[in-house]
Order: C-alpha cells, then structure tokens, then sequence
C-alpha cells in the first residue's frame, strides 16, 4: 500500500514536471520560431527570388540601395550621373517590356531567342537598366548584376513606407504603422484611464454594495466579449458617429480605433484599480477619518497613494491590452498605411497589418518575412510592458 | 466635572443588540479602562465616541453621547469636526506609509493648516508628549515603516495628539506589542493623563489595573459594574465582574 503511494506520488510530480516543460518550451519555441523568420528579412536583397537587375558591362555602377532602384523604376531618377555613373540618361526594361522592342518571332514561339535578344538590347543600349529572371540571361552576357544593398534594421523601422509587393523593390518601412499602433494605444488610454480609474473609485469608495455588486460583473463581463464583436460595435455605430461629427470622407480614422480600444482596455483598468484600491488596510482608512479627514481627503491622501503601484500596473497592463489589440482595430482604422498626422486620418497597426496581410504573403518570401519582423516589434513593446510592470512590482515591496 | 458622557445607549448591529442601556460619565485627566471578555461591546462602546461606528452599514444607535456638553450625534453636528476633536490609538500600530514627520503633521494638513512654522512646531510638541522625538528626531524624513511597532504605536500616538484632542481613544493599544513596549507605552499614558482625558480598552486585566483610575466592565453588551479601578479589583460589588478579575471566565 505503501510502496503503491510512492509510486503515484512519483507519477504526479512526473505529470506536473511535464506539464511545466512542455508549457515553457511552447513560449521558447514560439519566439525562437517568431525570430528565425523575422530576422531572415535583415539578411536577404530586397530583390524577387531568381529575379536580377543588370546593367551593361561598360557601367562603372556596382551597386544601388534600394530607394535609388525604387526612383530609378519610378523614373524620379532618370541619369546614371545622380547615382555615380556616367551623364548618361537611364533606360528602363523589365520582362514586360520585351514586346515593345521585339516582335513575337524574333522572341520565339517558347521564348527560346529570349536570351539572345536580352544580351543584343543591353549591347544596342548601354544606358540600359534591366530587370529581368536571372534564368532568361544568356552566358555570357554582356553585362553586370547590379548588387542591391540588403535591407537594413534602420530602414525598416525607420522607413515610411509599405509596400510589401511592388515590383522590382518592395518597401518594407515600418514607421507609420508604428505611429499608427502608439497613437492609437495613446488615444485609448487619454479615454480609457480617467474613465477607467474614476469608475474604480466609484466601486471601491464611493457606491453602495448593491451598485457595485451589479456594476462589477457588469465590468468583468466586458471583458468576456470577443473582440471581433467591439469591432463589429466600432463598424456600425462609432465609425458612422466621427463621420457625422466632424463631416469626414471616411469615419474609420485613429479616434475610431482609440475608442474601440479603450472601450476594450477598460475592464483590465477598472478591476486591477480596484483591486488595487480595496487592498488599503480598513485601519489606514480609519486613522486617516479618525484624524477628522473627510471621506474625499481620505481618498486622495491615504488610498490612492497606497493603491498607487496597483493603478499603475493597471494602465500598463491597459496598454498592453491596447497595443496587442487585431481584430477590432483592424475593422475600424481604415487601415491606410501613411503616418498619421492627427487623430481623424486613416491609419495602421502593427498587429491589423499582419492579420490583413499574412494571408496574401508566400510563404518564405520577403514579405511574409517582413510581417514576422513586425511581430517581433509588437514582442519587443509588449516585453518592455512587461518589465515595467515587474518592475513596478519590485519597486513596491521595498519600500 | 463631565468630559464626555454616555446616556441610554442601545446600540444594534442589525438584528444583533450589541450594547444594552448603558450609561457612563467620564471626569477630566482620568484613564478609564473597558475590559471584559472578546464581544463584550466594549470596542463598541469606544468606537462610539469618534463615531467610528458610523463606518458599519447596519450600525443603529439610541441613546446620547455627549463631549463637553455637545452631543456628537445631533444633526448639525459636523463627523470630520467631532473626529478632529477626539484622538484614536488603534491595536496595530497604523502609521501611513509616509514619512514620520508627515504622518504626525497629517492630521493638522487634513484640517487646513499648511503654515510650514506651525506644523513643524506641532510635530516636534507631539513627537516629544509621545515620548518618541529623541528617537527619530534625526530620522523625521524616514518612511514610518522602517522604525520598530513599539515606536510605530508610539508615532500613532504622536499623530492623535497633534490635533490637540479633547478625548483619547485607546483601543487595545499595546496588545500587539512586545514586553518592554508595552511598558512604554503604558508610562506614556500616565504621563498623558495629566493633559488629556483617556479611554481605553484592554484584554490585560493587570494593564487596567495599572494605568487607569476607573474600570468599567463589560459582559454580553451589559456594563456589568463601573467603578474606581481599586474597588473593581479588590472588592467588586457583582459576582460576574468577580468571576472575570479572578479568571474564572474570559
């Protein structure tokens, strides 16, 4: 009997020793999994897979970053003089521009002349930039790769703009939808926090028991309601409101999406401030009243500044709520990827880009490289709230 | 003389009579120690006198409480005026997380005084009548937290003086105290006795028997017997306070 309880004491720690395993490994390998595909995004050319950009040999020009090649296609440059070659104006050829020069037979029914005529254009026109498949070029061609600078960290948080699928350069910069992301988190919470700690007081000093016995499942059931459905209320009755109000083309703006937020963030401040606040010891309350303080001074002297790392980590806890938020901000915010300049413009966050996105994106390509990488922004904000929060904690129990 | 004065209290928690027909008068510069057995009322009682009971949502009251002649219960009476006038001494010790120096001044910024002379004045006054400022008079920007739960209770002390209170409410003051601070404290309610009107409420029969002048007991929401502390103790007139003092019950 008794060896039978060791034996299943031994099997419990067992199960409870796997069970913690397999959760820690399961954070590990998400983040290991999340940086592998992000960072693959800082060590490759922006250029298609198998796809080149040359020149012809004569060209002193080695190497463009990706913004020259990007106005060299756009024609905002038009001589190789601007990107240190030579005073020569740039010609522009991309695969689909082979039906302009050549006729249908001198390409072959199956493209089989295709390469000779690559090499005979870039010999007839040395001004020539090309981009074509790196398989359709000839050997020896008469001509050089242009090697494209990889994309570097700075460019893509620094970048203002997006767009993951232009041809022959996509962009990747990230700025906007990182003001998108922090003015909308700072839009919540400008609505969310007063509210949110003023209905917390409310609670825990102000009402009655039988309101706050109602009020407070009221609360807590916010937070039960799937996000998708406070986008669908954002749709439907915010958006349509901005417009009216403030006579706009479009009402899914930043405003849109920091009310839905907040509206989402309140129940995470409201019950963390209160908890917080009913934490007071009932003696600090009675010294303070027995002192002749009134209910109010008793609040703010006394309560708050006890509940005062509580009410914090309430509002952090509130934006990471905020920040992390997809689905409803993706309903409302009009999802228009420029830097917004005020709060009823269109904008763009970091976690409604990958949800609209990581659909579209082939898998392993540049792109869907580029959405790991902003996940691994939106990681990198939400462990700095974390660490605040701890740190908060930490700060706490000293005193 | 009257200090403060109790007439036909009825006090009901609910349906729970808690306190029954109790009457007490208390003179000036005299320490009146409430003992009896654990829910007896008389934290009850006590609390009546800052209106601390007020705080409980099913608390009834019948009966008059005077303090120096004003009833504190009357309607026109002001709660945060009557509780400035009258000091309390909690159990635990309950200083504020806050500086030393702050939590004696508390009680005086909560009344509206911020004149920087006066405050510091009141501090050091209140610090030295609590036996307390050569301990901490060098530390008075230190948290309150940091120093020991004898010099805790002590600054709570200092903190009630410091609105200059009519009355002092003591309720178990040194029960969670050690030996020696006990002792302290008990010296400084001797000293205290000459300037204020003291009540409290004690588990320690030796305690009351110590330090007050009169006793009330308390039995089941009845004040069994009030008296001078020395016939309570040696020669009480009811068999129940008898049977209490010799430990038979309690």
């Amino acid at each position: 009997m008794k060896k039978f309880r060791k034996i299943f004491e031994k099997f419990i720690e067992g199960v409870l020793f796997s069970s913690s395993t397999i959760t820690s490994l399961t954070v590990i390998l998400i983040i290991v999994f999340l940086f592998r595909e992000g960072i693959g995004l800082f060590q490759s050319s922006p250029l298609e897979k198998n796809f080149v950009i040359t020149v012809s040999k004569q060209n002193p020009v080695q190497e463009l970053d990706a913004t020259q090649v990007k106005a060299i296609f756009n024609q905002d440059i038009t001589n190789w003089s601007k990107v240190g070659g030579a005073n020569d104006s740039i010609i522009l050829f991309t695969t689909s521009d082979i039906a302009t020069y050549y006729t249908e037979e001198e390409i072959g029914a199956n493209f089989e002349f295709l390469p000779k005529k690559l090499n005979d254009f870039i010999v007839s026109h040395p001004g020539a930039i090309m981009y074509v498949s790196g398989k359709s070029l000839p050997p020896g061609f008469n001509g050089h790769k242009i090697k494209v600078k990889d994309i570097t960290v700075s460019n893509f948080i620094f970048g203002k703009q997006w767009y993951p699928t232009s041809d022959p350069i996509p962009s990747f910069g990230i700025w906007p939808m990182i003001i998108g992301t922090l003015m909308v988190t700072l839009g919540a919470l400008l609505f969310a926090i007063p509210l949110g700690i003023a209905t917390a007081i409310f609670m825990a000093e102000v009402a009655d028991i039988r309101i706050r016995n109602i009020l407070k499942p009221v609360v807590e059931l916010l937070s039960g309601i799937p996000s998708v459905v406070f986008g669908f209320f954002g749709l439907i009755v915010i958006v349509p409101l901005i417009q009216q109000m403030f006579h706009l083309i479009v009402g899914e703006t930043v405003l849109a999406g920091s009310l839905v937020l907040g509206i989402m963030a309140l129940p995470t401040i409201i019950t963390i401030t209160e908890d917080s606040l009913r934490t007071t010891p009932q003696a600090l309350k009675e010294a303070s009243l027995a002192l002749g303080a009134t209910r109010w001074q008793t609040l703010v002297r006394v309560v708050i500044p006890y509940a005062k790392s509580g009410i914090s980590t309430a509002i952090i806890l509130g934006i990471g709520r905020a920040i992390g938020e997809t689905m409803a901000v993706l309903m409302v915010t009009g999802n228009a990827s420029n830097i917004p300049h005020s709060f009823l413009v269109p904008t763009r966050t970091i976690p409604a880009t990958i949800a609209a996105e990581l659909g579209e994106a082939p898998y392993g390509g540049l792109h869907f490289k580029a959405l790991f990488a902003l996940g691994i922004v939106l990681f990198l904000f939400t462990i700095i709230i974390n660490f605040t929060v701890e740190f908060i904690k930490n700060s706490k129990q000293r005193t | 003389m009257i200090q403060a004065e109790a007439k036909n209290i009825n006090v009901w928690y609910g349906d729970f009579h808690a306190l029954k027909d109790i009457s007490m008068t208390f003179e000036p510069n005299t320490v009146t120690a409430l003992i009896g057995p654990s829910g007896c009322g008389k934290s009850t009682f006590l609390r009546l006198f800052n209106r601390m009971n007020d705080l409980i949502s099913n608390f009834r009251l019948e009966g008059l409480i005077t303090v120096d002649g004003q009833n504190i219960y009357s309607k026109e009476a002001k709660i945060d005026e009557i509780r400035k006038g009258i000091g309390m001494v909690f159990q635990k010790p309950n200083p504020f997380p806050k500086s030393i120096f702050e939590n004696v001044a508390y009680g005086l910024r909560v009344n509206g005084i911020n004149d920087r002379k006066t405050i510091q004045e009141t501090v050091e006054r209140s610090l030295r009548q609590a036996a307390l400022w050569d301990e901490v008079k060098d530390d008075l920007k230190k948290s309150a937290m940091s120093i020991s739960g004898g010099q805790q209770q002590r600054l709570c002390i200092a903190r009630a003086l410091a609105v200059q209170p009519r009355l002092i409410l003591m309720d178990e003051p040194a029960s969670a105290l050690d030996p020696i601070s006990t002792a302290k404290i008990e010296e400084l309610i001797f000293e205290l006795k000459k300037s204020y009107t003291i009540l409290i409420v004690t588990h320690n029969l030796q305690q009351a028997g110590r330090i007050s002048d009169y006793t009330g007991f308390f039995y089941l929401g009845d004040m069994v017997e009030h008296d001078l502390t020395k016939k309570i103790f040696l020669n009480p007139s009811n068999e129940r306070t008898q049977n209490y003092i010799t430990g038979r019950f309690g």
